[in-house]
């Protein structure tokens, strides 16, 4: 099927559409690694990392021995005034990410090295993906660094080493933190494609965030009092409703990392949302779930984060394969 | 003409943005080894014929042929085979010129040595050698212009195409670049180039194509195109000490070729022929007894014919 299709076509291009796409990436990498705004990016991160988990060790050294989790609270806690480093990551995530990518596109044309570069033996398939994944392999060094950096601190200021589902969890959560980066990156690589500014396409990305991060919340507790109108009356109406006001939440991908993290990282998390007393018959509450059961509860999250990301990057694809290239 | 020779061959070309057209049915056909020049004002469709012969933008219509191939279809054997030359080249200026061509000759797939050994010869050719390691960001307009030219180099085309290349050169830079062009087209290379500054480039064309509007009006050489459009396309002076007067202007008058003949001050002949007759009339004043103390000849400007040519056609166009 396939193979009749090709020799019907006339229009089957030569090689392969990913020619030069490794060329592509070593060379962006190489960029975002020694460019000044990473390095500020770096320094926050590591700043903010270093303090969060500072804090959050005088607050568990007490509980050190009673907890099997102890080393996913040095994530987790919180200590007064200090969010806890979940909490930072939500926000600093997305703004590592569009600072990688939001001139992507752009700054190749004004730099007016586009052209040039397209005249070269290759796509613009491998040019776009290769920008991509460089923005997305930097991300991911970013967030692996600190990651270990965390644990390391943790071993040093705990004396104990983490257990194998420790470990196992916080590299599922640095999956998940790496794809929620990819949706903001793909983000900020539709709008370097759509603006010819960076400027404009960096503000339009952290708009976009800002609305996912402050506005939303507003926005869905009045679009459900507009779809489901008036007071509850019965205990299934006040499900609904609840249940509405969830799903509309979850357009968000704060929401679904927020979900995702507070899954992976607090074992004792058995369900997101409203749970009926019928439906907790028989469990122990507070008791740990294994792994594979955290896991399949945020599964969800991570494949809605997986999900957007591709249809992000979709968009910015489409849109440049478009493009006329001249100035 | 022998097919094997055509290099790039369009037919029918056309691309229309909207309702805009910004090319028009274009039929060319560039040989192997010329050097030929798309000349027209801005806007009168160059880059985009250009792109389209790259297979950077696609035709609404028509076919473009380059080696053999498709740009549609091949655009990598293409783009492999034939280096450009944007109307403003940019470079990565937090890069050294070295970096900006390791970067280009890895996209080519060049193994390190073998780009290595191309940038370094690619970089003394065309001077740039000891400026190598230098951030383009303080390279002038004229070396930018420059390291493009190794940049194309690099990957040994055998087609070159240019697009305004001398646009925003100060006149020194431009004539030392057009001297490159002329190298280049010495050793073999195929050569499209595009620009307005028409006088600039007649030199090193050997055939142009005047543009306007999105239609090739008028192409041939330089001398052809002056023929044709300004009839006697020489126009030769020659000073004498003023002695035979009579029958140096008789002399003159029986050569071949002449269209009309003109007697000035100071003992001037100004005479106008559709072929370079200099010798021809030397011979005549010697002839004559006369003594010859200067011989000029105005070679027509592009500039020139196409100002004759278009003005022409709008007269044609009110009438």
């Amino acid at each position: 099927m396939l193979k009749s299709l090709n020799l019907g076509s006339t229009r089957e291009r030569e090689g392969s559409p990913w020619r030069g796409l490794w060329v592509v990436v070593a060379k962006d990498m190489a960029d975002h690694l020694t460019s000044a705004r990473m390095r500020i990016m770096e320094l926050l991160i590591v700043l903010t990392a270093a303090g969060t988990v500072y804090a959050a060790m005088q607050n568990i050294r007490s509980t050190v021995g009673r907890d099997p989790f102890v080393f996913l609270k040095l994530f987790t806690t919180s200590q007064d005034p200090l969010p806890a480093f979940i909490g930072f990551l939500g926000f600093l995530v997305p703004l590592l990410a569009i600072t990688l990518a939001f001139d992507a596109v752009n700054g190749e044309f004004n730099q007016r090295t586009l052209s040039r570069v397209l005249a070269q033996p290759i796509y613009r398939d491998a040019l776009l993906l290769g920008k991509f994944l460089a923005g997305l392999f930097t991300l991911a060094l970013v967030l692996a660094t600190i990651w270990l950096l965390i644990i390391g601190l943790g071993i040093l200021g705990l004396g104990l080493p983490p257990s194998g589902e420790e470990v196992a969890r916080i590299l599922v959560f640095l999956v998940g933190t790496i794809f929620y980066g990819g949706v903001w990156l793909a983000l900020a690589l539709v709008f370097s494609t759509v603006f010819r500014q960076s400027a404009t396409a960096a503000l339009a990305s952290i708009a976009v965030w800002l609305f996912f991060m402050v506005f939303w919340s507003i926005v869905v507790s009045s679009l459900a009092r507009i779809l489901q109108p008036g007071e509850p009356t019965t205990l299934q109406q006040a499900l609904n409703q609840a249940q509405l006001l969830q799903t509309l939440t979850r357009f968000s991908p704060n929401t679904l990392y927020v979900e995702a993290t507070v899954g992976l990282l607090n074992p004792a998390v058995r369900s997101f949302g409203l749970v009926l007393p019928t439906e907790l018959q028989g469990a122990l509450i507070g008791s740990p779930l294994p792994l594979d059961q955290s896991i399949l509860l945020i599964w969800p999250h991570l494949t809605g984060l997986i999900a957007i990301t591709l249809l992000l990057f979709a968009i910015a694809y489409v849109l440049f394969q478009r493009q006329e290239i001249r100035a | 003409m022998n097919d094997e020779n055509l290099v790039i061959e369009t037919h029918n070309l056309t691309k229309q943005y909207g309702k805009f057209t910004a090319v028009d049915k274009l039929d060319l056909q560039i040989r192997r080894g010329e050097v030929y020049g798309l000349l027209g004002p801005n806007g009168s469709g160059k880059t985009t014929t250009i792109l389209m012969i790259l297979g950077l933008t696609e035709p609404t219509s028509g076919s473009v042929r380059v080696l053999g191939y498709d740009p549609e279809r091949n655009p990598l054997s293409v783009k492999a085979r034939v280096g450009y030359l944007p109307d403003q080249i940019g470079f990565y200026d937090n890069l050294t010129a070295r970096e900006n061509l390791i970067y280009i000759a890895k996209l080519n797939g060049l193994s390190r040595i073998e780009a290595y050994s191309r940038i370094d010869e690619a970089l003394e050719r065309m001077g740039l050698a000891d400026v190598s390691n230098k951030h383009v960001g303080a390279f002038s307009r004229g070396m930018r212009q420059r390291l493009g030219v190794a940049d194309l180099l690099i990957k040994r085309p055998q087609i070159i195409i240019m697009d305004e290349p001398t646009l925003g050169l100060d006149p020194e830079a431009a004539r030392l670049f057009l001297n490159i062009i002329r190298e280049l087209g010495d050793s073999g290379i195929t050569i499209l180039l595009s620009s307005h500054l028409l006088y600039q480039v007649q030199e090193v064309c050997d055939r142009v194509g005047l543009f306007h509007r999105g239609h090739k009006m008028l192409e041939g050489t330089v001398d052809d195109l002056a023929q044709r459009v300004l009839g006697g396309a020489f126009r030769i002076k020659l000073q004498t000490n003023g002695d035979h007067a009579q029958s140096i202007e008789e002399a003159l008058r029986s050569l071949p070729d002449i269209t009309s003949l003109r007697q000035g001050d100071n003992h001037w002949f100004v005479l106008e022929a559709t072929s370079d007759v200099r010798s021809a009339a030397a011979n005549a004043v010697m002839r004559a007894g006369g003594d010859l103390k200067r011989l000029d000849i105005e070679i027509p400007s592009l500039d020139e014919i196409y100002a004759q040519y278009f003005e022409e056609v709008e007269h044609a166009q009110i009438a």
